[in-house]
């Protein structure tokens, strides 16, 4: 894209949408390969549309514009001792709720009550025609119509502009206490992810760092039960608990992706746990680093510069790079194209390449 | 039934698979919802994927509508025959294909029993968390359908988000491969898109089920009080405690009743309304939680508030809660159940609307509600042989649904529009949401096959209207809610 607007008001965002017969919105950028398209798409920034429009804290739902930076919501709700539980990643960096939800971006939190999908309650967005169309609904619990809400995470901007999203959160846990769980090698952290995942403890991260040789744990409950619920847990292993100015430190250096080596690109990966082994086998040989999130079932992995995505054998998407957008997808079926078509008959938004 | 469209369904199935005689319909032509029947041209009962996807495609070829079908509880009229129109009967499509402990998850075929998925989980300690009263015998196919919930919602979500990967046959006959059963996903979320189509797009062939670990500990309370409003400000006081119960539910006066009745629960004497609060997790987290539980519940008035001091004593709470509805319907020859969701401060005042709706229309209306959701259950008791009260019954159901709409919440948290509120879905969306809805629906099923007349308003008429209680209903296996 070569030419960018910034409306400031829905009603400019509707007229923006309409205005080019090629368009793609895009949030704070915190992603860049996810807008990264041919330079006659007329690009549509949304950082300006930034407002949390409703919150109900007893309803334990907002509803906010989509450029609403993440690290403002989450300090909002934090003053009513409310998060997001899925812990959507890049927030100090500037990433929007819409450009996460449109990533489909989720954090080490998800392993406990699920992504950004499970959170997700209703959405505003305008479709290919220039309509301005709400669906899904602003309450916790709601059957009514197909779940477009859902279907719109992980569409990157492809399928429809987001305008405005209505979101769930939850009662934030009193406490937290986060443990280092030294493993030996790959196979025996999946061991670890597969045991905590299935354990009473119900932990809220296990993730194993980059070139970290072990798997840290993150328990969330009532303030004074998290050590009685660690001393079994530090048994497993020959851990120790991490300061809580340490902990804090080592979750935000893992959600700001910055251990990424500069230049390098960066991938996500949607993964079996036993994957894990091989895959990281296989970055390792490029010369990459993996940071493995959410029990294993989600990786986030960095190349060198020209490293192709596809030798790892699994499906992957590109944030950083300018490699392919998709890498190692299956072709998509016919009704990919039909429901493309249906939401946006002229091809306003570009396609998943 | 015509001879074309028979001749190809008999090229796919033996004979004692693909009923069409009258006698042999009659099971078929309602669901849950008895108020409607319908019967269909013909029942085909595959047994392989490969046999549905068959069906389907010869339904695309002679332009034949169908209707999937599990155990047929659906409340909303979802798997109701369409006139001229087969049903396929997915029962014998009842596999658990696998089930993997290390990854916790199951992939199952449609006709699997909600409650089998966590009989087959429990040996390795895990479940299956979405639980509608009617799961010893509904299937997962119809919740996947139809996005089915049940008491731990707010906790937990409903169907769609525990599907992780479904293999259908699409209405145009394609076979396509949604989510890749990971936990995590890239691109648009399809399997979420597909969960809750109302039977509009195809048919699930395969489901993959994510597994959650079982709660290792338990602190269920029965608190009754004097007032449907004291229950509701007690809601409201463990909400903004910051706790987080895996359950909270509601009954009032006439389903206590009921279920007094029906189970012998015992509850406390001269309440309104009984609160049940169930905290869940592990042991230490639960011993701190219960303690400011029981506080609160101790403040807020209470006639009697009892903690399950013992499993046996929490499987009573709950079997007194899970059997109210048919407890209820006991009390009636007829009724209707609505589920419309408002936001959780209104359910007092959306409570007193419903009494005030119910007295003025002269019927009964018993209430037992996911508290913590803001999910109604309104009852509505009538006799169908009255002339008119069926139409009073119903004209008070539409006046419950505009209420939760009015209220910012909405027409069905649950069991879905089907055909039971197909004219309400405008109350709730506009002309181009409803257009959107529709494109979809066309590019999943462009011929219009796939339970045509449910969802979407201005549908082929309503079929008839039948009386009494559904036959599995009066044999004590199924509950509507």
């Amino acid at each position: 894209m070569k030419t960018v607007v910034t409306p400031a008001t829905t009603a400019e965002l509707i007229d923006a949408v309409r205005s080019a017969p090629r368009v793609l919105a895009f949030g704070a950028g915190t992603k860049p390969r996810l807008s990264l398209v041919d330079d006659d798409v007329l690009g549509i920034s949304t950082v300006k549309l930034s407002s949390l429009v409703e919150y109900e804290p007893d309803e334990y739902t907002f509803t906010a514009l989509a450029g609403t930076p993440l690290r403002d919501l989450a300090a909002v709700l934090a003053e009513k001792r409310q998060y997001l539980p899925f812990d959507p990643p890049l927030a100090a960096a500037g990433a929007t709720l819409g450009g996460t939800v449109a990533a489909g971006l989720s954090g080490p939190g998800r392993l406990r009550y699920g992504g950004v999908r499970d959170f997700i309650l209703g959405v505003r967005f305008i479709d290919g025609s220039g309509r301005s169309l709400r669906l899904g609904g602003k309450v916790v619990k709601n059957a009514a119509g197909f779940d477009l809400p859902k279907f719109l995470v992980g569409s990157l901007g492809r399928l429809g502009v987001i305008t405005e999203l209505t979101f769930k959160v939850f009662p934030r846990p009193a406490s937290t206490l986060t443990l280092r769980l030294p493993v030996s090698d790959p196979q025996q952290a999946v061991t670890l992810f597969e045991a905590l995942g299935s354990g009473r403890w119900e932990v809220e991260a296990a993730d194993l760092p980059p070139s970290a040789d072990a798997v840290y744990v993150r328990l969330a409950g009532p303030e004074g039960t998290l050590p009685l619920i660690a001393r079994e847990l530090l048994e497993l292993g020959s851990g120790h608990t991490l300061e809580p100015a340490v902990a804090t430190a080592f979750w935000d250096h893992l959600q700001a992706q910055t251990w990424r080596a500069p230049g390098n690109s960066l991938h996500k990966l949607a993964l079996r746990p036993r994957e894990a082994p091989a895959l990281l086998q296989q970055v390792a040989a490029m010369g990459g680093q993996v940071h493995l999130s959410s029990a294993g079932s989600l990786a986030w992995v960095a190349l060198p510069v020209d490293s192709d995505a596809g030798r790892l054998g699994l499906q992957a998407m590109t944030l950083h790079g300018s490699g392919p957008l998709f890498t190692g997808r299956a072709a998509e079926p016919d009704i990919a194209r039909a429901i493309k078509l249906a939401l946006d008959p002229v091809h306003r938004f570009p396609g998943f390449a | 039934m015509p001879a074309e469209a028979l001749r190809r369904l008999s090229a796919i199935l033996p004979a004692d698979r693909l009923l069409w005689q009258p006698a042999h319909l009659a099971a078929y032509q309602s669901d849950a919802l008895t108020a409607f029947q319908s019967p269909p041209l013909a029942v085909a009962i595959p047994e392989t994927a490969d046999e549905v996807i068959a069906l389907v495609r010869a339904c695309h070829a002679g332009r034949l509508p169908f209707v999937a079908r599990g155990s047929g509880t659906s409340l909303s009229g979802g798997s109701l025959p369409v006139r001229g129109g087969i049903v396929i009967a997915l029962n014998r499509l009842n596999r658990i294909l696998r089930l993997d402990p290390a990854e916790r998850i199951a992939v199952v075929e449609p006709g699997v029993i909600n409650l089998a998925v966590t009989a087959a989980a429990a040996p390795h300690g895990l479940h299956y968390a979405p639980d509608p009263s009617s799961q010893s015998i509904c299937t997962i196919g119809g919740n996947v359908a139809f996005n089915s919930g049940g008491a731990h919602c707010l906790k937990y979500g409903m169907t769609s988000n525990h599907v992780l990967g479904l293999r259908a046959v699409l209405a145009t006959g394609e076979v396509v491969d949604f989510g890749s059963g990971r936990r995590e996903q890239l691109g648009p979320d399809w399997c979420g898109l597909f969960t809750g189509h109302e039977g509009l797009f195809g048919i699930a062939l395969e489901i993959t089920l994510q597994l959650l670990p079982r709660a290792e500990c338990f602190h269920t309370v029965l608190a009754g009080y004097r007032t449907l409003e004291q229950a509701g400000d007690a809601v409201s006081a463990i909400v903004a405690s910051g706790l987080l119960p895996g359950a909270i539910e509601i009954m009032d006066a006439l389903a206590l009743e009921a279920a007094k009745a029906a189970v012998h629960a015992d509850y406390p004497p001269h309440c309104e309304a009984v609160l049940i609060v169930e905290l869940e997790g592990p042991r230490e987290a639960v011993a701190a939680d219960r303690l400011r539980l029981d506080a609160l519940l101790a403040a807020s008035g209470p006639v009697e508030a009892r903690p399950a001091r013992n499993p046996a004593e929490r499987l009573a709470i709950w079997k007194g809660r899970k059997s109210a509805f048919s407890a209820v319907g006991r009390l009636s020859p007829d009724f209707i159940v609505q589920d419309g969701v408002v936001p959780r401060r209104r359910l007092g005042e959306a409570l007193r609307r419903i009494g005030e709706f119910s007295r003025e229309a002269g019927l009964r209306c018993a209430n037992v509600f996911h508290a913590g959701d803001g999910n109604l259950h309104p009852l509505i008791l009538y006799n169908g042989r009255t002339p008119g009260e069926l139409e009073r019954a119903e004209a008070l159901a539409g006046r419950i649904l505009r209420l939760c709409v009015d209220m910012g919440g909405s027409i069905t948290g649950e069991h879905g529009i089907g055909v039971e509120k197909r004219d309400y879905l405008p109350a709730m969306f506009a002309p181009d949401e409803i257009d959107c809805l529709q494109r979809i629906r066309a590019a999943f099923d462009p011929l219009g096959i796939a339970n045509p007349g449910k969802m979407f308003p201005a549908g082929e008429a309503p079929a008839l209207h039948a009386h009494g209680p559904h036959p599995l209903e009066r044999a004590g296996v199924i509950s509507r809610e």
